[in-house]
């Protein structure tokens, strides 16, 4: 049995304690719960750490398979109905396989960017909140123009302004023209008239610049589609639809500790990699969770840490990992075969054959599990 | 001692190389002469390797099996630029100074070939200004506007340095050799042909290939001679080139696809290595197994978990090797008598079959240093498996038994991890044929040492169906057997176990006699997690399990804690009692639940699920309510005064609002359905969490509820409606899939079309889902499969990069883990 072959006695490194943090808590929980004398202490933390040893995994243990399985088996069971809303603000996020697609595919720009902006204390009113939420929204000209109007014979595009809105939204109308920033016009406001004037006079522009005008951003963060304010485990926060982390920072208010994204990439970019990773640990458990499966974390951490190992996040596929391999074996039997044994002859490469794949190609043992170890045996009575 | 393989080096054949490697020069397209012997010179030259079975290779001797084949060559009249290296060309050419013939490269550039880089306008050594060189798909290339021949290619390229192709990562050979001068015929073993019935030939697609070149090549060759016009050589010339890029690789764009005479398109030697049935994926990597058995699955209770029951003809036709010694030899002879060897292999090497007429002197003559294939006998390892073999689970390593009639027995506590059942599902054997291959099965794969999935710490092997509701039924409170009645239960289980000496005995007790003495546990069952009630109640209600000393005190056995994945006492046997132990466990489990429900009677009818005509009318009223409800909201809607939800827009909120209302008016069915139904052994079996639930039965007793496609209500069909008999515009549930009946009652017609267009939506996803998933498995694994453990605890790749320092970050295993942690109570 594999049990059989015994780890060089690995003593836990943190602090001098002889057990992973978390196993000592267990023991100080149980202890607390079950007090025994000093003696019996002894012998109970000698047979958790005996216990430990013997739960440890085996030397050559092929965890990259087991890791495979364990989170694409249950993919299987995942349901391809992608939208739903998740807790009770009414924000839609992707869900199920197409979200774990998005995770392993380390997508710049997944469908559903999603922010969860948290209050500092001093700010945990709701009217507070609501400003700060407000802040957030992306803001179109759209929103606070109630009709448009193309004046063919003045060449300009005229539109109404919803002024209640625009109160309620605190913008200035006269504010207004310089807000809006629109390339190559000239933007007036007279009462609750806005008037965008095509610096060239060509009415052909008109109709498009029409579309220009009512996308054109006054306020708020960009593509961030959706607010709402929710109280959640007793303190105000800020869900959100649309995701930008460092603009949200930056306004007061607040909580950059906390506050965060479900836009992996976005937050590596702007948190660096070990938030990166966390991220893909956080997204891709909570994805199984919500459909209801169970998988160990361990086997999250290690695609996370595989995805993250060379500092920037590295999709699972042809343009990450599988094809970067140093094997052009490996790499052509993946996906686009020519490609890479072009490349390898060009370029003189060597196929190490240190892998599992390789070996099976050429019906070898594979250095992994227990073809990792060749035994020779002395046969009783001969030399 | 095997040698092995332990570096394969990629390159570029040169055309000395060629040459040297070569055993013919091919010079003539003909096949076969006039009698059908192959042409000495011709693409199918015998000297090239043989094919047909009981002749010699001309060049070695060698028969079909020990001769691989041997390569020829053609000399083209003119030089051709290769396929599959047109950007590599390209990419150098570009580079290349059209004065100095240095490449323009003065820092080494690793990844040259990689992506296309801009070259500098002038030359760096000789700072000649260069011309613009482009590359037209699928083999042209033009300085400004003059075409390059692979002529003026070849020479540039020969004249690079050495050390200049040393700096952009050029070690395959020399660039020229991009060109090709000579062509490497392939030996005949390689492209076979097949006499077809009537001794017809038909060649294989590559040697159709070949014939087109070489007899285009020779055509060209002989207009060179006899000094015809440019243009013709230029048609002919370009003609070589199409023949050879085909040969190669037939699906290149801009270029015609090369066709057989039917129409079909040729395979090119990329074709062959590509995609999922090519070289690679589909011979190298995916090979073909003897010793192997394949047929339909049928379910035995009564075997054990690690055992399959395998069919008589196929035990006969399966062997295992068995080696005579001096130790073994009566033994071998023993089988030879009972007709149970297949062949026997002889010292020499010699393979004989086993027939009644040579049976009595393989008696006589076998001794010492022979080898036998003997026949399956009972408790052989197999491995077992069914696809699609998503994880290790998927096969595991069985003990065979030998039973009458055709399908492979297996116990249903296994189909779980197989994600079998026995519709006609099919199912894989494999007899492993060596020492080394059969002592790995059985302690590394064999049923028993699978229990404990890797994916979460917990069983993936546990009571199925009537193994759970028949624990169920005997653990409840009512059960009460005399001795009499429980030696015959107990029997019939085929459990032998030590009866304390009591005049009656609870269902509990009797289960109790499978537990080991000392377990003790306390857990919620199935049925307890949909009631609200405190724990001292469920206890009460045996919706708590409490065990001590390996005495079952309260609750009932169901799902939670015996099934698979969610087995809390399996969990814990098998920590107590180890691999055996648990085996143990499962069979007999298994086998009570099974005897119990066969004493008791199981049973279900259409009258399991009446309502009496009160509740029904209840029912109809709540149903009634309920689409008032909706209806009200969607008055409230068309006034603008329905409440809106926050991030949707109006309409989205009235159709949120209106799926809630509909789901709780169900809800509220449910609960009246579950309080009052008919009830029986369905009842039974939703509360032990073996089959069904309270929504099942309420679909069926009272309402089947809202139908959805893609999550929504149905709203596709006409113009504002979703079938032609509504009114336009109508937003009431009725007009959107709302099923108001139950199906014991019958749906409408329209109601059973919804339900249709809900099915449809299914099977759709499913089949979508399916290959998404596939595929990404394939990437996961292909980017995880070599990382692995070292004794040092870290995780590393095969190129030896670190990824975890330690394993999980606590260095345990999940498949020794109790549930994922370690189990603190087990130190007690």
């Amino acid at each position: 049995m594999s049990d059989t072959i015994a780890h060089a006695p690995l003593r836990w490194p943190v602090n001098g304690q002889s057990l992973p943090p978390k196993i000592e808590q267990d023991v100080k929980d149980y202890l607390a719960r079950s007090p025994m004398p000093p003696e019996r202490e002894r012998e109970f933390r000698e047979r958790v750490r005996e216990i430990y040893e013997r739960i440890l995994y085996s030397p050559e243990e092929p965890v990259g398979v087991v890791t495979a399985q364990s989170l694409s088996e249950p993919a299987t069971q995942m349901t391809m109905r992608t939208y739903h809303f998740a807790g009770t603000a009414g924000i839609q996020v992707t869900l199920g396989l197409p979200r774990m697609l998005e995770i392993f595919d380390a997508r710049k720009d997944p469908r559903t960017p999603t922010m969860k902006v948290y209050i500092k204390k001093e700010y945990q009113t709701l009217d507070h909140v609501k400003r700060i939420a407000e802040n957030i929204k992306d803001i179109r000209a759209k929103d606070v123009i109630s009709s448009v109007l193309i004046d063919m014979t003045d060449v300009l595009v005229k539109c109404r302004l919803n002024l209640p809105k625009l109160q309620s939204l605190e913008v200035d109308p006269e504010r207004l023209s310089k807000l809006l920033k629109i390339r190559n016009t000239a933007v007036t406001v007279e009462g609750d008239a806005l008037m965008v004037r095509p610096k060239k006079k060509d009415i052909t522009v008109l109709h498009k610049l029409k579309y220009t005008v009512l996308e054109s951003h006054v306020k708020g963060i960009k593509d961030i589609s959706q607010v709402v304010v929710s109280k959640e485990d007793g303190e105000w926060v800020i869900n959100t639809l649309g995701s930008n982390l460092k603009k949200v920072f930056e306004l007061e208010g607040v909580d950059y500790t906390r506050t965060r994204s479900n836009n992996i990439f976005e937050v590596y970019d702007v948190l660096g990699i070990e938030a990166g990773r966390e991220a893909i640990v956080r997204e891709t458990a909570f994805t199984m969770d919500e459909q209801g499966l169970v998988i160990d974390v361990r086997y999250i951490l290690l695609l996370a840490d595989t995805m993250c190992v060379e500092g920037g996040i590295k999709p699972i596929g042809r343009y990450g990992i599988s094809g970067q391999k140093a094997s052009p074996l490996v790499r052509a039997s993946f996906e686009e075969t020519k490609k890479h044994i072009t490349a390898a002859a060009v370029k003189g490469e060597r196929d190490p054959f240190v892998g599992t794949v390789e070996n099976i190609m050429v019906n070898q043992v594979a250095p992994i599990g227990t073809g990792a170890y060749e035994l020779v045996g002395r046969i009783p009575g001969k030399k | 001692m095997v040698s092995r393989i332990k570096e394969v080096q990629f390159g570029l054949l040169s055309p000395l190389m060629v040459k040297n490697m070569a055993k013919v020069r091919v010079v003539v397209s003909d096949l076969y002469d006039p009698d059908g012997f192959p042409v000495e010179g011709g693409v199918m030259d015998p000297r090239m390797g043989v094919i047909d079975p009981g002749l010699q290779c001309r060049t070695c001797g060698g028969g079909i099996g020990s001769c691989s084949g041997h390569f020829g060559y053609l000399e083209l009249a003119k030089p051709i630029v290769h396929v599959l290296f047109t950007k590599t060309v390209y990419q150098i050419l570009r580079f290349t100074c059209r004065k100095c013939n240095r490449l323009m490269v003065e820092n080494p550039i690793e990844e040259f070939f990689d992506r296309l880089l801009l070259p500098p306008a002038k030359c760096p050594h000789c700072k000649t200004k260069q011309k613009k060189v482009t590359f037209v798909k699928p083999y042209t290339y033009y300085e400004d506007k003059t075409e390059f021949t692979p002529l003026v290619i070849r020479e540039r390229f020969e004249k690079i340095p050495d050390k200049d192709l040393k700096k952009v990562n050029f070690n395959g050979g020399r660039p020229e050799w991009l060109i090709l001068t000579l062509f490497p015929v392939p030996p005949v073993t390689m492209r076979p042909s097949i006499t077809l019935e009537g001794g017809v030939r038909s060649e294989d697609d590559l040697t159709h290939k070949l014939v087109d070149i070489v007899r285009i090549n020779q055509s060209l060759k002989e207009n060179i001679d006899i000094g015809a016009p440019e243009f013709i050589l230029n048609d002919l010339w370009e003609l070589v080139q199409y023949h050879i890029s085909t040969y190669y690789d037939n699906e290149l764009t801009g270029t015609p696809l090369a066709r057989h005479r039917s129409g079909r398109a040729l395979k090119g030697i990329v074709q062959r290595l590509k995609a999922k049935e090519g070289r690679l994926r589909g011979n190298l990597l995916g090979k073909r197994v003897n010793f192997s058995a394949r047929t339909v699955i049928s379910p035995d209770p009564r075997i054990s978990i690690n055992e399959v029951g395998v069919p008589e003809v196929i035990a006969k036709e399966l062997t295992v090797p068995l080696h005579v010694t001096s130790l073994n030899i009566d033994y071998a002879k023993s089988l030879i008598k009972d007709d149970q060897v297949n062949y026997v292999v002889r010292p020499d090497g010699r393979r004989v079959k086993v027939t009644l007429e040579n049976k009595k002197e393989i008696f006589d003559t076998i001794a010492d240093g022979w080898a036998i294939d003997r026949q399956l006998h009972d408790n052989d390892i197999v491995l077992f498996n069914r696809q699609p073999s998503l994880h290790r689970v998927s096969i595991m390593a069985h003990r065979t038994r030998i039973m009458p009639y055709q399908t492979f027995r297996l116990n249903p506590s296994v189909c779980f991890p197989y994600n079998a059942d026995f519709d006609g599902d099919e199912m894989n054997l494999h007899v492993p044929q060596t020492e080394e291959a059969r002592a790995e099965a059985s302690l590394l794969m064999e049923v028993q040492r699978n229990i404990i999935s890797p994916k979460f710490g917990g069983p993936v092997i546990g009571m199925t169906l009537d193994q759970v509701s028949g624990l169920y039924l005997l653990t409840g409170k009512d059960v009460l057997l005399n001795k009499e009645e429980t030696a015959q239960l107990l029997g019939s289980a085929g459990l032998d176990v030590d009866l304390p000496d009591k005049k009656q005995f609870t269902g509990k007790e009797i289960f109790s006699l499978l537990l080991p003495k000392n377990i003790a546990m306390d857990y919620e069952t199935h049925a307890g997690k949909s009631h609200e009630l405190t724990k001292e109640q469920k206890r009460e209600a045996d919706l708590w399990v409490v065990i001590k000393d390996g005495v079952l005190e309260a609750g009932r056995i169901d799902k939670a804690g015996v099934g698979p994945e969610d087995g809390k006492i399996t969990r814990k046997i098998e920590a107590l009692l180890g691999a055996e132990g648990i085996r143990a466990f499962i069979d007999h489990a298994g086998r009570l639940g099974i005897a119990y429900i066969m004493k008791r009677g199981f049973t279900l009818g259409i009258s399991d699920l009446d309502l009496p005509p009160k509740v029904q009318k209840t029912i109809e009223e709540e149903i009634v309510s309920t689409e008032k409800e909706a209806d009200d909201l969607i008055v409230q809607f068309e006034k603008g005064e329905m409440k809106i939800l926050p991030g949707l827009t109006p309409t989205e909120s009235l159709e949120a609002q209106i799926m809630r209302t509909l789901a709780s008016g169900v809800g509220k069915i449910s609960e009246i359905v579950r309080g009052n139904i008919a009830g029986g052994d369905i009842l039974n079996m939703a509360a032990a969490g073996s089959k069904g639930s309270v929504i099942n039965m309420t679909q069926m007793a009272a309402v089947v509820g809202q139908e959805t496609i893609l999550g929504k209500r149905i709203k596709r069909g006409y113009l504002k409606r979703t079938l032609s008999h509504l009114q336009p515009g109508d937003l009431s549930p009725m007009a959107h899939g709302f099923v108001a009946r139950g199906f014991k009652q019958g749906l409408t017609p329209f109601e059973f079309f919804w339900n249709i267009m809900n099915g449809r939506e299914g099977l759709m996803d499913k089949s979508l889902r399916t290959r998404k998933s596939g595929y990404m498995q394939r990437r996961l694994v292909n980017a995880l499969q070599d990382l692995k453990v070292h004794s040092d605890l870290t995780i590393r790749s095969s190129e030896n990069q670190i990824v975890q320092f330690v394993a999980g970050e606590d260095g345990i295993d999940p498949s020794k883990s109790y549930w994922g942690r370690l189990n603190v109570k087990e130190a007690v």
